[in-house]
């Protein structure tokens, strides 16, 4: 049975865009094939999840089974009049119970645990958060069926992101592109798959593959030889391999997922934007996985700030925005894993956002008396660039086969 | 109610200017204007005017003069 990773090989490519041809053509000459469309993404999804993959299927099909009934349940509830907020709760709790377990199921022995867990899911458990929390705001007073099956069943996108959100897709779902607008569509497509290619299969096969394993080697015997924390030169080369290695071959995958919704006539927001050009973190996270970036700020940093501001839980403005940054990170950090490493690489950007706060309160401030120039400039970007880096040597879990020998 | 008025005033409230002779003012450019200010103003909007806040939703440029507060504040009213 032919299993088809997505973007895996150049093979899957070829077949991918003879199976989009049709779709193509259609666009050009303004048509959706919807029907064609939706057999297709299936024949995509069933060869990503067949063979040995076969079981991640069933649970695929049984979690979207689960959430639509728990979304359309509650759409019924709020067209109804009623919007209590315990009621909003529990189905959002209930919304990320699956994806809860899979976080937890590696620290626990339990065999239904794997019941749960598929390719995907941390990143589907967005897109219907998001639902619910706009059902509730009432910026969603309908949600379409079909339309919602195709937006959570997106296949370029399905396996990790970029995250898009439900009124936007179905805003180009639901027509066809003009003609211009979508040879534009197909030249940026172009471009962005070919930008893959160089990022993923060149640049980022370079770093991780070539590279990375030799730095790893290197930093486990040095730092067996020098002790202690186990520093060494070769520690710090894995940590700009690392991060190189993590930038382009996330963001080449990245670049694969825009470039082929872009050609289904669907403009897929983009996850970077130069990120080590940054001039420090605030602007680092409105660069870097922008798409989870934004998610977090909006459906967590945004509401919670709301919410604590509303209850008055913390007087002082500038506590509140610590607070709403720490509890916004700390759960990103969890999302990836309950890992030491994915926690502690949460809480450490929290400080680190916080610090940086600070630290433009007071430049506000003191304006006259700080100097901006070329040289500060370059400074700022520098520290920012190393800042990062090494939270990305925490996420790596490397340091856990360095210090305690995992693998 | 008022809503041009309402909007100044809770402007003027957080930013303590008055800004009625400055209504295509970009409050977020000039500075008036952070993040956590924002969510004070959507709260605030969201107690005197009865409208749902969609802070989950809030895009900035279309809210960042007080013309485009108001009219964002009277479409979502009329909903």
């Amino acid at each position: 049975m032919i299993n088809l990773q997505p973007y895996s090989n150049p093979r899957y490519f070829i077949i991918l865009f003879i199976a989009l041809l049709p779709l193509i053509i259609g666009l050009y000459f303004g048509r959706r094939f919807k029907i064609y469309e939706a057999i297709i993404s299936l024949l995509f999804l069933f060869l990503m999840f067949d063979g040995k993959d076969a079981i991640q299927g069933y649970q695929l099909i049984g979690y979207i089974v689960f959430q639509f009934i728990l979304t359309f349940a509650y759409e019924r509830y709020i067209r109804s009049g009623k919007n209590k907020t315990w009621v909003f709760y529990l189905v959002v709790i209930l919304s990320i119970i699956p994806v809860t377990i899979v976080k937890i199921a590696p620290h626990i022995p339990d065999p239904t645990a794997d019941l749960i867990g598929f390719f995907g899911v941390s990143y589907l458990t967005f897109k219907n958060v998001q639902v619910l929390m706009e059902l509730r705001d009432h910026t969603i007073k309908k949600v379409d069926p079909i339309t919602y099956a195709r937006f959570l069943l997106f296949f370029p996108t399905i396996s990790s992101g970029p995250i898009d959100r439900y009124r936007r897709f179905a805003q180009d779902y639901n027509k066809a592109p003009e003609r211009d607008k979508y040879i534009e569509d197909m030249r940026l497509g172009t471009r962005y798959i070919f930008q893959g290619f160089l990022y993923k299969f060149i640049i980022g096969y370079v770093f991780g593959t070539l590279w990375l394993p030799q730095l790893a080697k290197y930093s486990i015997i040095y730092g067996n030889i020098n002790g202690g924390l186990r520093l060494s030169w070769a520690l710090l080369g894995y940590m700009y391999c690392y991060s190189m290695y993590l930038f382009f071959d996330f963001a080449g995958y990245s670049l694969f997922a825009v470039g082929t919704s872009y050609f289904m006539g669907i403009h897929t927001p983009m996850n970077f934007n130069k990120p080590f050009i940054s001039k420090n973190i605030k602007d680092f996270w409105n660069r870097w996985h922008m798409t989870l970036s934004f998610w977090f700020r909006d459906f967590i940093f945004m509401r919670f700030t709301f919410f604590a501001m509303k209850k008055k839980l913390i007087k002082d403005r500038n506590r509140l925005s610590q607070a709403s940054y720490f509890i916004d990170f700390l759960i990103m950090g969890f999302w990836h894993g309950l890992t030491w490493y994915y926690i502690v690489y949460g809480i450490y950007h929290a400080l680190a956002i916080i610090i940086n706060d600070i630290w433009l309160r007071f430049k506000r401030k003191n304006r006259k008396k700080i100097p901006h120039n070329k040289f500060t400039e370059a400074f700022a970007i520098f520290l920012t660039f190393n800042v990062v880096c090494f939270s990305f040597l925490i996420f790596s879990g490397f340091l856990s086969t360095l210090w305690f020998g995992w693998k | 109610m008022d809503t041009k008025q309402t909007v100044l005033d809770i402007i003027n409230e957080l930013t303590g200017e008055d800004l009625s002779d400055r209504m295509d003012e970009n409050i977020y450019e000039n500075g008036l204007l952070d993040s956590m200010a924002t969510v004070q103003m959507l709260l605030e909007l969201q107690d005197q005017t009865g409208i749902t806040a969609p802070v989950s939703e809030f895009h900035r440029e279309d809210w960042d003069t007080p013309n485009k507060i108001v009219a964002m504040v009277e479409s979502l009213r009329n909903e």
